[in-house]
């Protein structure tokens, strides 16, 4: 199903359409708060940019940089080149020391390896411990937000689930009684589990640590409680020194909820006493696309979500609508470089009117992203018949002054006297759920030359 | 092998070389960094005394914390009474109802505070305790993040750690819930 339709879906249900636009625009709105307070915030944006520019291009340094310092510190390294490889590997730790139990932090990467069922089918338990993230896996769903991953759940549905799975009251809602009773539920899994899985938002290079930032301290929680940790990262989650995390870390909560700082910012560096630690580094599709010239900038995510908040489209259409792990518009320019056909349907799923590369803390061209697939999409032929009919019909009578005339004065002509049910059917996108203006006499040219016959 | 594969695809795939920018000093526009930081901390939920003597700290924490049994420091000049080496398992820390933990370094401009392995005995200590105590000295304090990582070497211990406040989540309807996996407060002590 395309986004267009999955969205039709979202949207029908109007008050918690509104809903999810509000609650996910207060997080801009947060965001702009705290950016505001920054007097040097567009130097700390320009800064990071520059500072990933300077990443994917010596990316392959770095990686051996980091892997080295890493060995150094009596970590043990592994390197993916796909999801299936990523899969594998975490599967051949567990099962060398015979750990069947995990507990995860949030990752973005294991749910784009759709670690999870690989790690079940393989007799491995899996659970999320990230609130969110532990939600969402109870209904069994993926996140629709990659910062608030239940970001589309009303709390009376995550009543009813933890009264299903986790024994809570019947028809409890209050947040902070669900929130205690995952805290219950979670902290014991963290004492029964047998190993603790992380993503990674940074790596440094010159240091071989990691960096991962929480504010529920669940990633500490389950690292610290069990003897081996697993740390899964993409390769573009580079950075080059310790003194760039002071910009990076400023920029990545204020963006992504308006948070001065995580409340938990842990680095890691070495295994703990008796303890085994593993990174593995997955590139499944990276290191082409950086490759692709006009799109190599959204490897310089990192994942702070604004771009969603901003999102006229995302806030309007969920994440799920999207049908990938990263919604909205950084998403969008990811996806179609892994199959353009499949994802054909997402740079269409835009307003382009620019919100996105505006807040983006790394400035990347988001929407100019949108708009250079969509030209790559039209040339390979995978628009819709009615759109590419449509576009094409836009392109002759856009580039002919005359046909434009002609066609303005008969749309207006139409407008006026058409029976309603001719301007607002289902071929007119449109005339859906809005009122076409009334349709003047004639057109602003006429107008102009009418009132100023000398010019 | 994966590895080379990754390698030689970015080798082949990568842009031309853009340097790596200098950060200049970014300076914090306030002076007094104590009560910056204070302002932040309590927008984080977290509490800021100010206390003169370590005998103020067990008569905040008797009062503060009345039902604690079992309350663990590491803080020299403080003991508790839960004796941090004979812990083998870290999940017995589970029982600990106040951790008391000297920070190392304060920021005002977010009111996080680097906390280190060394610095906790157990690396879970600050984070699955009930109740976090942080002691700060008010010397400690810089104004900016950039200023914290140059006096800090993240990768001097295995482990070290910026904490902002008690442990939350907003992951229902993005109501703020305090106490989420972590802590469920964390106050920070100044002693001068
Ligand atoms: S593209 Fe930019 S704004 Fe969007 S999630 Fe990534 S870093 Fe954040």
């Amino acid at each position: 199903m395309q986004h267009a339709d999955k969205a039709a879906t979202f949207i029908q249900n109007e008050s918690k359409t509104d809903w999810h636009n509000a609650s996910i625009w207060r997080a801009r709105e947060k965001r702009d708060v705290a950016a505001h307070g920054i007097p040097e915030w567009e130097h700390l944006r320009e800064l990071a940019s520059q500072i990933k520019d300077n990443v994917l291009s010596n990316l392959d340094h770095y990686l051996v940089q980091f892997e080295e310092a890493a060995t150094r510190n009596g970590v043990q390294v592994h390197w993916a080149a796909t999801a299936e490889d990523h899969n594998r590997i975490v599967l051949g730790i567990l099962q060398k020391n015979k750990l069947s139990k995990v507990v995860k932090s949030k990752s973005m990467l294991t749910e784009e390896c759709h670690l999870n069922p690989f790690l079940e089918a393989n007799g491995v338990e899996v659970i999320d411990t990230d609130l969110g993230e532990r939600i969402i896996q109870l209904r069994d769903e993926r996140p629709s937000h990659i910062v608030a991953p239940a970001i589309h759940l009303k709390k009376e549905e995550i009543g009813e689930l933890f009264h299903e799975k986790l024994g809570t009251e019947k028809g409890a809602t209050d947040p902070n009684y669900l929130t205690e009773a995952a805290r219950q539920h979670l902290r014991s899994a963290f004492m029964e589990s047998h190993a603790g899985l992380t993503g990674v938002n940074f790596a440094v290079a010159e240091t071989g640590g990691v960096v991962i930032v929480t504010n529920e301290g669940n990633s500490d929680m389950g690292v610290h409680l069990n003897k081996v940790q697993i740390h899964c990262m993409g390769i573009e989650k580079i950075i080059p020194r310790a003194q760039d995390l002071g910009i990076f870390v400023r920029l990545l909560a204020r963006s992504a909820i308006g948070q001065a700082i995580s409340i938990f910012t842990s680095h890691y560096h070495r295994p703990k006493a008796g303890g085994a630690m593993h990174y593995v580094i997955v590139d499944n599709g990276r290191s082409e696309h950086l490759g692709r010239e006009d799109f190599r900038n959204g490897l310089k995510c990192i994942r702070c979500g604004a771009c969603m908040n901003t999102c006229p489209v995302y806030r309007r259409s969920g994440g799920h609508s999207y049908g990938y792990t990263i919604p909205g518009p950084i998403g969008s320019i990811l996806t179609p470089g892994k199959d353009l056909k499949q994802h054909s349907d997402l740079p269409f799923a835009s307003t382009l009117c620019g919100s996105c590369s505006d807040v983006c803390p790394v400035k990347i061209d988001i929407h100019e992203q949108l708009y250079k697939w969509r030209q790559i999409i039209a040339e390979e032929g995978h628009l819709n018949r009615f759109k590419r009919w449509s576009m094409r019909l836009a392109g002759k009578i856009l580039s002919s002054p005359k046909a434009y005339r002609r066609f303005g004065r008969l749309a207006r002509w139409a407008l006026r006297v058409m029976p309603s049910s001719m301007v607002y059917n289902r071929w007119n996108d449109w005339g859906k759920e809005r009122e076409l203006p009334t349709a003047p006499k004639q057109s602003f040219k006429e107008w102009y030359q009418e009132n100023h016959p000398a010019s | 092998m994966s590895k080379e594969k990754i390698l030689s695809r970015i080798q082949a795939n990568k842009p031309a070389a853009r340097a790596l920018p200098d950060i200049p000093a970014f300076e914090f526009a306030t002076s007094d960094l104590h009560a910056a930081f204070t302002s932040l901390a309590e927008a984080n939920a977290s509490r800021c005394l100010s206390l003169t003597s370590t005998d103020e700290m067990a008569n905040f924490i008797s009062v503060q914390f009345p039902e604690a049994k079992q309350i663990a420091s590491t803080y020299s000049s403080y003991k508790g009474n839960v004796d941090l080496q004979a812990v083998t398992d870290p999940s017995e820390l589970k029982q600990v109802d106040v951790a008391v933990i000297p920070g190392q370094v304060g920021v005002a401009e977010n009111a996080a505070i680097w906390v280190t392995e060394e610095d906790c005995v157990h690396r879970a200590l600050p984070v699955i305790c009930q109740h976090l105590i942080l002691v700060l000295s008010k010397k400690q304090l810089v104004g900016n993040l950039h200023e914290a990582y140059q006096k800090i070497q993240i990768d001097q211990s295995g482990y070290g750690v910026f904490i902002a406040g008690p442990s939350k989540t907003a992951d229902i309807e993005q109501s703020l819930v305090i106490g989420a996996q972590g802590a469920r407060s964390l106050t920070i002590v100044f002693i001068d």
